[in-house]
């Protein structure tokens, strides 16, 4: 009979793990201790390792599958045995069917096999059947590969998909960025969650709330900001335009392009992946006569900063007198909230779900700095960006949050 | 090479055809060997010129009971020569449709009787082809007496369906052995036009197969008409006489002698595995005499497959046309979805049709499966009632938990084109619930389906 190969816990907290890599092809030779696969653990890439002598007969599972601990993802056996007769019944030592047979049972996943849910995660295709007994059994159906026409969900895949069971606590484990496909063409790509993202998505959201905050602050040099500002309006004003930019103008102006350097900041958490936007929708926080709303600059990046000069403004106005329409004041992708205007030298803004990110900026304030030595009074302003841990990592925030302080310092850099 | 193929198919019944057309359509160079017509015994001596007969007998039926429906027809004589005829010409028409279909898919028709060599190669009198990619035997089977009780079939006095479809005219009295689809079906044939009938079956109801709710209203039904049904029945001894058969027959503890001038043997086929050349391939048979294959239908030996009666029951033309087509694409190394065995309709056409898919309601017992069992006849629907035809009852046997149609049967005029609401419904997964959700049109048989899935939620809203 084969040997079954099944789905090790390679770390003490893992529970399933993503076949990423066969390193044995079907019918190759196997060695005890040799690898048979690379397995994405809640830590890191691990690899899987052969316990029995032969040949690997069957992969159960493809690769980018994710399997939980303890089921089968592959056999090892005598050239010939079959592999699936542990699990199917008896079958007749058939010899190599001649044209190359195609297996049925090879190409379908077994009962419990669950995977990653594939990039449109939204809907899922389950017969009415399996949606109960899913409903039943407390298994998520977008955790179930379907085996049915189109890759629809059907009673089958459920048998032995038991309820996840809740992780016990344990510590934060060591965090990595993740990094953003390349971006589409389209208006946003959506990513699945790795297993390490998954893990701290859910130790966060139970340590520190539904939205695990943490808060980056920087100290951002205005000066040359302030002179291109007024070299700017001079201009405009003797082009007869009345309408100036503010510093919150250069601010939004800055924030924007920077998303676009850093996109693993312009994110939405969607609870089973994240949406990087390949567009910038940025959500202004603008405080009304009874509370707080959010108008959104629609692809600011793309908008010359005396635009988005008046489209801000325009935003604000009709946002206080409570003008605005529900597309006006949703689908953002990022959020700067400014309350510079009521002398507050720094603050923490709270996220906007589903967004990742919110920059909170301060009142610019004159101060005393040392350049060259010699201690200047240069204009500086104190940007506080709130970051879900679950989406970005501090690196990441901080790398974002240089390149804005890079900007706003030299503001020719956003012209690069 | 002239004789070399991708894909040669041994037979050419609703398997046969059905598996070269697939494999035609996928592109593969395909040969049908058939030794007879091209669409076998469905088409030539089954389902399609019994369904011609089984029309006639409606209309004589219909008839005879037309006066109250304001028809005055009569005295209504039967002449069985002429549906018989009438029966060979739908079946020639069916066959020679086949012939086309071949001829349109460029397929090879080898006449002539096929004996499969090593090497994927089969021999055709003096010819041998050679078959590059696999061979499908697709052979089917064929009816069979008891020898052991002397009813051996002699073609006159003890006939099967093969002369039974050629009679010019009827027998004096009929004793029909076997009450499964074909017994039941010539039982209402011959009861239409006017031959008394003895229905005999072995086992402890008629229709033995399907719910035992539909073995009753049968039972009924025949009874009124007139048709003599004894079941749990031996028959211990059978004196074939020149031109009557005379058979002891034992039910229920009491002995009884039925004299009749012919004995229909309905009782089993035999599967075609002889001098086919099985053997000298390394094709194993099962215990019971089918070829043995696999869950992609390949026989013990590589490049050969098998498909249709051959290769298992149910022998159905339906269950083996399916194989034929998945055979097909798993040679063009497609991944065809699996059969699903368990949702193989099963029709027998005699009136009332009886139709049914999945589990009975024994074998839910049997099973031990927590089911609710949902009813609604036809008598309490509107559109039988117009057209008089209130026998039946449409039975669908819901799983409690999870709403799961296990099984569904229906008794009835047109039992046949309703079930496959069902089997639709069962391939999906859909529960009771979607059955219910679907609107059915109103006043339609089919309304009763709705009801049935309702009626097992307890709730049926017109009864």
């Amino acid at each position: 009979m084969a040997t079954k190969v099944v789905m090790e816990a390679l770390s003490p907290t893992m529970e399933e793990g993503r076949l990423v890599k066969w390193t044995k092809a079907v019918g190759e030779p196997v060695k005890s201790g040799e690898t048979l696969a690379e397995v994405e653990t809640d830590k890191a890439v691990m690899e899987l390792i052969a316990r029995a002598d032969g040949q690997l007969l069957q992969q159960v599972v493809p690769e980018g599958a994710t399997v939980p601990v303890g089921d089968v993802v592959a056999y090892v056996g005598a050239p010939g045995e079959s592999a699936s007769a542990t699990t199917v019944g008896a079958q007749p030592s058939a010899v190599s069917p001649q044209p190359p047979a195609v297996s049925v049972a090879a190409s379908r996943p077994t009962a419990a096999a669950v995977v990653t849910a594939p990039a449109d995660a939204t809907r899922v295709k389950a017969s009415p059947l399996a949606r109960r007994i899913a409903q039943e059994q407390g298994v998520d159906l977008k955790l179930v590969l379907g085996s049915g026409p189109g890759g629809r969900v059907v009673r089958k895949d459920l048998e032995g998909a038991a309820a996840p069971v809740p992780r016990p606590p344990s510590p934060v484990p060591q965090l990595t960025s993740p990094v953003p496909v390349t971006a589409s063409g389209d208006a946003y790509d959506d990513v699945p969650l790795t297993q390490i993202r998954k893990t701290i998505a859910k130790r966060l959201a139970t340590s520190l709330g539904p939205v695990p905050h943490f808060f980056l602050t920087s100290d951002v040099d205005m000066e040359r900001a302030t002179e291109a500002r007024d070299a700017l309006n001079r201009q405009l004003g003797d082009q007869g335009q009345g309408q100036k930019i503010s510093f919150n103008d250069i601010i939004l102006k800055a924030v924007a392009l920077s998303l676009t350097k850093h996109r693993a900041c312009n994110a939405w958490w969607q609870d089973d992946h994240i949406r990087f936007w390949n567009e910038v929708h940025l959500g202004m926080a603008v405080a009304i006569e009874d509370g707080l709303i959010t108008p959104v600059l629609r692809y600011a990046d793309r908008r010359s900063l005396s635009e988005i000069g008046v489209v801000a403004r325009e935003l604000a106005q009709r946002a206080r007198e409570r003008r605005l329409k529900p597309e006006e004041y949703t689908g953002s992708t990022f959020s700067v909230s400014n309350l510079g205007m009521f002398d507050i030298d720094e603050f923490t803004a709270v996220i906007n779900p589903p967004e990742a990110g919110i920059v909170a900026v301060g009142a610019i304030v004159p101060k005393a700095v040392v350049v060259d030595g010699a201690v200047v009074v240069h204009r500086r302003v104190r940007l506080t960006m709130s970051c879900d841990h679950r989406v970005i990592d501090g690196a990441t925030g901080a790398a974002f949050l240089k390149t804005l302080k890079q900007m706003l310092e030299n503001p020719l850099a956003m012209l690069l | 090479m002239a004789n070399q193929f991708d894909v040669i198919v041994l037979g050419g019944g609703p398997a046969g055809y059905t598996c070269a057309i697939r494999a035609a359509q996928l592109g593969l160079a395909t040969a049908v060997i058939e030794r007879e017509k091209l669409g076998g015994v469905c088409v030539n001596i089954g389902c399609i010129p019994t369904k011609a007969l089984l029309h006639s007998a409606y209309i004589a039926h219909l008839l005879s009971g037309s006066a109250d429906f304001g028809v005055e027809a009569g005295t209504v004589k039967t002449d069985y020569g002429i549906a018989m005829k009438r029966s060979r010409k739908v079946a020639d028409q069916n066959s020679r449709g086949v012939e086309f279909l071949m001829k349109k898919h460029k397929i090879t028709v080898i006449k002539g009787s096929g004996v499969l060599q090593p090497g994927r190669k089969v021999k055709v009198g003096a010819d041998v082809l050679e078959a590059k990619k696999a061979v499908v035997i697709a052979t089917g089977s064929r009816v069979k007496g008891i020898p052991q009780i002397g009813l051996e079939i002699n073609k006159s006095t003890v006939i099967s369906s093969d002369e039974a479809l050629l009679l010019e005219q009827v027998p004096a009295s009929l004793a029909v052995i076997g009450a499964g689809a074909v017994g039941m079906e010539f039982a209402d044939i011959f009861n239409a036009f006017g031959v008394p009938v003895t229905l005999i079956e072995a086992l402890p109801r008629i229709l033995p197969l399907e719910d035992a709710d539909a073995s009753a209203e049968l039972a009924k039904s025949y009874r009124k008409r007139g048709i003599t049904v004894i079941a749990g029945a031996n028959v211990t001894k059978a004196t074939v006489g020149k031109d009557k058969v005379t058979l002891d027959v034992e039910a229920g503890g009491a002995k009884q002698q039925v004299e009749t001038a012919a004995v229909l043997m309905a009782a089993g086929r035999a599967v075609n595995t002889e001098n086919v050349g099985l053997k000298e391939c390394g094709i194993q048979l099962t215990e019971r005499g089918f070829i043995k294959v696999d869950r992609n239908l390949q026989t013990s030996a590589a490049g050969y497959y098998a498909i249709g009666d051959v290769a298992g029951p149910p022998m159905l033309a339906h269950k083996g046309s399916r194989e034929g087509v998945v055979v097909a694409e798993l040679i063009a190394g497609l991944k065809p979805h699996a059969i699903r065995y368990d949702n193989v309709p099963s029709v027998t056409y005699c009136h009332p049709e009886v139709a049914s898919i999945g589990l009975n309601e024994e074998q839910c017992k049997e099973q031990k499966l927590d089911y609710a069992a949902g009813r609604f006849p036809f008598s309490a629907n509107g559109r039988a009632r117009g057209t008089g035809e209130t026998e039946g009852f449409v039975k669908i046997l819901r799983d409690k938990k999870y709403g799961e149609i296990l099984g569904a049967h229906i008794v009835g005029s047109h039992a046949s084109e309703m079930i496959h609401e069902l089997a639709v419904a069962r391939e999906n997964e859909y529960t009771v619930e979607e059955v219910d959700l679907a609107i059915h049109a109103h006043p339609t048989m089919s309304e009763a389906v709705a009801e049935a899935a309702l009626d097992s939620l307890g709730r049926a809203l017109n009864i």
